[in-house]
Protein backbone atom coordinates (compact mmCIF):
# COMPACT_ATOMS: atom_id res chain seq x y z
CA UNK A 1 0.00 0.00 0.00
CA UNK A 2 1.11 3.31 -0.91
CA UNK A 3 -0.12 5.00 2.11
CA UNK A 4 -0.75 3.56 5.78
CA UNK A 5 -4.52 5.53 5.50
CA UNK A 6 -4.91 2.82 2.86
CA UNK A 7 -4.59 -0.33 5.13
CA UNK A 8 -6.80 1.46 7.64
CA UNK A 9 -9.57 1.23 5.30
CA UNK A 10 -8.58 -2.52 4.14
CA UNK A 11 -9.10 -3.55 7.90
CA UNK A 12 -11.76 -1.65 8.98
CA UNK A 13 -13.87 -3.25 5.83
CA UNK A 14 -13.34 -6.28 7.65
CA UNK A 15 -14.71 -4.90 10.91
CA UNK A 16 -17.83 -3.66 8.87
CA UNK A 17 -17.77 -7.70 7.41
CA UNK A 18 -17.63 -8.80 10.70
CA UNK A 19 -21.22 -7.14 11.14
CA UNK A 20 -19.29 -4.32 13.61
CA UNK A 21 -22.24 -1.97 14.91
CA UNK A 22 -19.60 0.55 15.82
CA UNK A 23 -15.88 0.77 14.27
CA UNK A 24 -13.04 2.82 15.99
CA UNK A 25 -10.42 4.07 14.46
CA UNK A 26 -8.02 5.91 16.67
CA UNK A 27 -4.50 7.37 16.23
CA UNK A 28 -2.04 8.05 18.29
CA UNK A 29 0.77 10.59 17.05
CA UNK A 30 4.42 11.55 19.33
CA UNK A 31 7.06 12.70 18.17
CA UNK A 32 8.37 9.69 17.13
CA UNK A 33 5.54 7.27 17.26
CA UNK A 34 2.56 6.71 15.39
CA UNK A 35 0.31 4.16 17.11
CA UNK A 36 -2.98 2.70 14.57
CA UNK A 37 -6.15 1.37 16.72
CA UNK A 38 -8.83 -0.45 15.01
CA UNK A 39 -11.18 -1.67 17.23
CA UNK A 40 -14.41 -3.58 16.83
CA UNK A 41 -17.36 -4.82 18.52
CA UNK A 42 -18.15 -7.18 15.37
CA UNK A 43 -18.27 -11.00 15.68
CA UNK A 44 -14.52 -11.46 16.30
CA UNK A 45 -12.98 -14.57 15.65
CA UNK A 46 -11.71 -17.97 17.77
CA UNK A 47 -8.40 -17.80 19.02
CA UNK A 48 -7.25 -20.41 16.06
CA UNK A 49 -8.62 -17.87 13.45
CA UNK A 50 -6.93 -15.34 15.00
CA UNK A 51 -3.63 -17.61 14.68
CA UNK A 52 -4.33 -17.58 11.05
CA UNK A 53 -4.85 -14.27 9.84
CA UNK A 54 -1.67 -13.23 9.90
CA UNK A 55 -0.90 -16.01 7.44
CA UNK A 56 -0.85 -14.46 4.06
CA UNK A 57 -2.69 -18.09 2.68
CA UNK A 58 -5.53 -17.61 4.86
CA UNK A 59 -8.50 -15.07 3.63
CA UNK A 60 -12.40 -15.17 4.65
CA UNK A 61 -13.10 -14.43 0.68
CA UNK A 62 -14.11 -17.21 -1.36
CA UNK A 63 -13.23 -15.69 -4.81
CA UNK A 64 -8.79 -16.40 -3.98
CA UNK A 65 -6.94 -18.08 -1.63
CA UNK A 66 -4.61 -15.57 -0.52
CA UNK A 67 -5.95 -12.68 2.21
CA UNK A 68 -3.01 -10.19 2.37
CA UNK A 69 -4.67 -7.39 4.51
CA UNK A 70 -3.40 -7.85 7.56
CA UNK A 71 0.09 -9.50 6.35
CA UNK A 72 0.66 -6.06 5.13
CA UNK A 73 -0.38 -4.23 7.44
CA UNK A 74 1.84 -6.32 10.05
CA UNK A 75 4.91 -5.88 7.90
CA UNK A 76 4.62 -2.47 7.45
CA UNK A 77 4.47 -1.86 10.96
CA UNK A 78 7.69 -4.10 11.96
CA UNK A 79 9.90 -2.99 8.66
CA UNK A 80 10.02 0.58 10.58
CA UNK A 81 10.78 -1.35 14.12
CA UNK A 82 7.53 -1.22 15.31
CA UNK A 83 4.95 -4.01 16.58
CA UNK A 84 1.80 -5.19 15.53
CA UNK A 85 -0.67 -7.10 18.05
CA UNK A 86 -4.19 -8.89 17.46
CA UNK A 87 -6.77 -9.61 19.94
CA UNK A 88 -9.83 -11.00 19.50
CA UNK A 89 -13.28 -12.41 21.26
CA UNK A 90 -15.55 -14.99 19.16
CA UNK A 91 -19.08 -14.24 19.79
CA UNK A 92 -19.53 -17.92 20.23
CA UNK A 93 -17.59 -17.53 22.99
CA UNK A 94 -18.49 -14.05 24.97
CA UNK A 95 -21.58 -13.29 23.63
CA UNK A 96 -21.74 -9.82 25.67
CA UNK A 97 -18.33 -8.51 24.86
CA UNK A 98 -16.78 -9.74 21.36
CA UNK A 99 -14.67 -7.94 18.88
CA UNK A 100 -11.54 -7.80 17.27
CA UNK A 101 -8.81 -5.44 18.16
CA UNK A 102 -5.77 -4.49 16.23
CA UNK A 103 -2.88 -2.30 17.37
CA UNK A 104 0.53 -1.32 15.27
CA UNK A 105 3.24 0.79 15.87
CA UNK A 106 4.95 2.50 13.42
CA UNK A 107 8.62 4.69 13.75
CA UNK A 108 7.74 7.87 11.90
CA UNK A 109 11.73 8.39 11.72
CA UNK A 110 12.28 5.42 9.58
CA UNK A 111 13.56 4.93 6.57
CA UNK A 112 10.83 2.06 5.53
CA UNK A 113 7.59 4.03 7.34
CA UNK A 114 5.12 4.97 4.97
CA UNK A 115 3.15 7.98 5.18
CA UNK A 116 -0.20 8.26 6.71
CA UNK A 117 -1.44 9.74 3.68
CA UNK A 118 -5.41 10.72 3.07
CA UNK A 119 -6.74 9.45 6.12
CA UNK A 120 -10.46 12.02 5.51
CA UNK A 121 -10.31 10.15 2.39
CA UNK A 122 -10.27 7.03 4.31
CA UNK A 123 -12.78 7.53 7.07
CA UNK A 124 -15.38 9.46 4.20
CA UNK A 125 -14.84 5.91 2.60
CA UNK A 126 -15.89 4.37 5.08
CA UNK A 127 -18.79 5.96 5.70
CA UNK A 128 -20.03 6.16 1.92
CA UNK A 129 -20.23 2.51 1.92
CA UNK A 130 -21.62 1.79 5.15
CA UNK A 131 -24.03 4.59 6.50
CA UNK A 132 -26.01 2.02 8.77
CA UNK A 133 -22.74 0.95 10.71
CA UNK A 134 -21.47 3.60 12.56
CA UNK A 135 -17.73 4.81 13.22
CA UNK A 136 -15.78 6.81 15.50
CA UNK A 137 -12.20 8.67 14.30
CA UNK A 138 -10.22 10.00 16.69
CA UNK A 139 -6.76 11.52 16.27
CA UNK A 140 -4.30 12.68 18.54
CA UNK A 141 -1.34 14.68 18.17
CA UNK A 142 1.19 16.47 20.02
CA UNK A 143 -0.53 20.00 19.29
CA UNK A 144 -4.17 18.60 19.40
CA UNK A 145 -6.72 16.32 19.04
CA UNK A 146 -9.73 15.60 15.55
CA UNK A 147 -12.75 13.84 16.37
CA UNK A 148 -15.74 11.91 14.77
CA UNK A 149 -18.43 9.87 15.79
CA UNK A 150 -20.87 9.14 13.33
CA UNK A 151 -23.70 8.53 16.41
CA UNK A 152 -23.34 12.06 16.81
CA UNK A 153 -23.95 12.97 13.13
CA UNK A 154 -27.04 10.85 13.03
CA UNK A 155 -28.82 11.93 16.23
CA UNK A 156 -28.70 15.08 14.33
CA UNK A 157 -29.95 14.31 10.61
CA UNK A 158 -32.85 12.02 12.06
CA UNK A 159 -33.19 9.53 8.90
CA UNK A 160 -31.15 11.21 6.65
CA UNK A 161 -29.14 8.48 4.78
CA UNK A 162 -24.98 9.34 5.99
CA UNK A 163 -24.05 8.14 2.25
CA UNK A 164 -25.83 11.18 1.07
CA UNK A 165 -23.12 13.22 -0.77
CA UNK A 166 -23.92 16.78 0.89
CA UNK A 167 -23.61 14.57 4.57
CA UNK A 168 -20.36 12.89 3.17
CA UNK A 169 -18.38 16.81 2.02
CA UNK A 170 -20.04 18.22 5.02
CA UNK A 171 -18.30 15.05 7.14
CA UNK A 172 -15.08 15.44 4.87
CA UNK A 173 -14.74 19.66 5.66
CA UNK A 174 -16.01 19.33 9.28
CA UNK A 175 -12.93 16.97 9.50
CA UNK A 176 -10.60 18.63 7.54
CA UNK A 177 -11.23 21.93 9.35
CA UNK A 178 -10.29 20.19 12.64
CA UNK A 179 -6.80 18.97 11.03
CA UNK A 180 -6.29 22.80 9.86
CA UNK A 181 -7.23 24.42 13.11
CA UNK A 182 -4.77 22.01 15.14
CA UNK B 1 -15.75 26.30 12.51
CA UNK B 2 -17.97 23.72 11.36
CA UNK B 3 -20.60 22.50 14.18
CA UNK B 4 -22.88 20.01 14.02
CA UNK B 5 -25.81 22.03 14.02
CA UNK B 6 -25.76 22.76 10.66
CA UNK B 7 -26.57 19.74 10.15
CA UNK B 8 -30.06 20.39 10.65
CA UNK B 9 -29.67 22.45 7.81
CA UNK B 10 -28.84 19.45 5.68
CA UNK B 11 -31.95 17.75 7.21
CA UNK B 12 -34.60 19.82 5.88
CA UNK B 13 -32.92 20.36 2.54
CA UNK B 14 -32.60 16.14 1.91
CA UNK B 15 -36.27 15.53 3.38
CA UNK B 16 -38.12 16.15 0.13
CA UNK B 17 -35.35 14.58 -2.16
CA UNK B 18 -35.56 11.66 0.10
CA UNK B 19 -39.10 11.00 -0.31
CA UNK B 20 -38.78 11.60 -4.79
CA UNK B 21 -35.55 9.26 -3.78
CA UNK B 22 -36.63 6.03 -2.75
CA UNK B 23 -36.44 2.86 -4.58
CA UNK B 24 -35.66 4.94 -7.77
CA UNK B 25 -32.03 4.39 -8.58
CA UNK B 26 -32.21 2.47 -11.68
CA UNK B 27 -28.26 2.14 -12.36
CA UNK B 28 -26.20 0.73 -10.07
CA UNK B 29 -22.34 2.05 -10.15
CA UNK B 30 -20.55 -1.16 -7.51
CA UNK B 31 -17.03 -0.68 -6.53
CA UNK B 32 -14.52 -3.23 -5.42
CA UNK B 33 -13.27 -2.29 -2.41
CA UNK B 34 -10.99 -5.33 -1.23
CA UNK B 35 -7.08 -5.32 -0.53
CA UNK B 36 -6.67 -5.87 -4.40
CA UNK B 37 -8.99 -3.01 -5.05
CA UNK B 38 -7.79 -0.60 -2.59
CA UNK B 39 -4.03 -1.18 -3.45
CA UNK B 40 -4.45 -0.81 -6.70
CA UNK B 41 -6.45 2.62 -6.32
CA UNK B 42 -10.14 1.81 -5.63
CA UNK B 43 -10.70 4.91 -3.01
CA UNK B 44 -10.23 7.87 -5.81
CA UNK B 45 -12.10 5.97 -8.28
CA UNK B 46 -15.32 6.00 -5.27
CA UNK B 47 -14.77 9.62 -4.81
CA UNK B 48 -14.88 10.40 -8.24
CA UNK B 49 -18.18 8.22 -8.76
CA UNK B 50 -19.75 9.96 -5.45
CA UNK B 51 -18.71 13.50 -6.77
CA UNK B 52 -19.53 12.92 -10.34
CA UNK B 53 -22.85 11.57 -9.93
CA UNK B 54 -23.63 14.05 -7.80
CA UNK B 55 -22.13 16.75 -9.82
CA UNK B 56 -23.85 15.69 -13.21
CA UNK B 57 -27.14 15.67 -10.88
CA UNK B 58 -27.66 11.96 -11.43
CA UNK B 59 -28.06 11.04 -7.58
CA UNK B 60 -31.93 10.20 -8.06
CA UNK B 61 -31.08 7.34 -10.86
CA UNK B 62 -27.86 6.13 -9.89
CA UNK B 63 -26.84 4.63 -6.61
CA UNK B 64 -22.36 4.34 -6.21
CA UNK B 65 -21.74 1.41 -4.10
CA UNK B 66 -19.22 -0.86 -2.51
CA UNK B 67 -18.07 -4.15 -2.96
CA UNK B 68 -15.44 -6.66 -1.69
CA UNK B 69 -13.32 -8.94 -3.75
CA UNK B 70 -15.06 -9.35 -7.38
CA UNK B 71 -12.08 -12.00 -8.37
CA UNK B 72 -10.33 -10.40 -10.91
CA UNK B 73 -7.61 -9.12 -8.83
CA UNK B 74 -5.14 -8.63 -11.67
CA UNK B 75 -7.54 -5.76 -13.36
CA UNK B 76 -8.62 -4.07 -10.46
CA UNK B 77 -9.46 -0.69 -10.04
CA UNK B 78 -12.65 -2.90 -11.08
CA UNK B 79 -16.12 -1.12 -11.32
CA UNK B 80 -19.47 -2.66 -12.46
CA UNK B 81 -22.41 -0.98 -13.85
CA UNK B 82 -25.69 -2.56 -13.38
CA UNK B 83 -28.68 -1.64 -15.11
CA UNK B 84 -32.18 -3.09 -14.75
CA UNK B 85 -32.83 -5.41 -18.01
CA UNK B 86 -29.46 -4.88 -19.53
CA UNK B 87 -26.01 -6.33 -19.13
CA UNK B 88 -23.61 -6.00 -16.91
CA UNK B 89 -20.70 -3.47 -17.90
CA UNK B 90 -17.36 -4.29 -16.07
CA UNK B 91 -14.64 -1.38 -16.26
CA UNK B 92 -11.21 -2.14 -15.38
CA UNK B 93 -8.40 -0.86 -14.52
CA UNK B 94 -10.24 2.46 -13.40
CA UNK B 95 -9.06 6.12 -12.56
CA UNK B 96 -10.52 8.93 -11.43
CA UNK B 97 -10.09 10.10 -15.03
CA UNK B 98 -12.01 7.41 -16.63
CA UNK B 99 -14.49 7.15 -13.84
CA UNK B 100 -15.47 11.26 -15.04
CA UNK B 101 -15.66 9.62 -18.76
CA UNK B 102 -17.64 6.71 -17.73
CA UNK B 103 -20.06 9.55 -15.90
CA UNK B 104 -20.26 11.42 -18.79
CA UNK B 105 -20.37 8.71 -21.37
CA UNK B 106 -22.03 6.13 -20.04
CA UNK B 107 -24.10 6.80 -16.79
CA UNK B 108 -25.64 10.10 -18.55
CA UNK B 109 -25.05 9.54 -22.27
CA UNK B 110 -26.01 5.93 -22.56
CA UNK B 111 -23.45 5.14 -24.10
CA UNK B 112 -21.32 2.59 -23.19
CA UNK B 113 -16.98 3.57 -23.08
CA UNK B 114 -16.01 -0.05 -24.50
CA UNK B 115 -12.07 0.72 -24.53
CA UNK B 116 -12.41 1.02 -20.73
CA UNK B 117 -13.86 -2.65 -20.49
CA UNK B 118 -13.04 -5.92 -19.36
CA UNK B 119 -13.43 -6.93 -22.99
CA UNK B 120 -10.92 -4.27 -24.27
CA UNK B 121 -8.32 -5.60 -21.69
CA UNK B 122 -8.75 -9.47 -21.77
CA UNK B 123 -7.53 -9.85 -25.69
Amino acid sequence: MKELSLNILDIAENSVKAKAPLTQIILTESEDLLTIEIIDNGCGMTSDIVKKVIDPFYTTRTTRKVGLGIPFFKMEAEQTGGTFEIESKAESEFPNDHGTKIKATFHKDHIDFIPLGDVVSTVTTLIQGHPDSDFLFRHVTPKGEVFLDTREIKNELGGVSLAEYEVIKWIEEYIKEQYQSI
Amino acid sequence: MKSLAELQAIKDKMKDKVVLREGSAQKRVVVGMATCGIAAGARPVLNAFVEGVSKEGLSGEVAVTQTGCIGICQYEPVVEVFEAGKEKVTYVKMTAEKAQRVITDHLKGGKVVTEYTIAAYAK
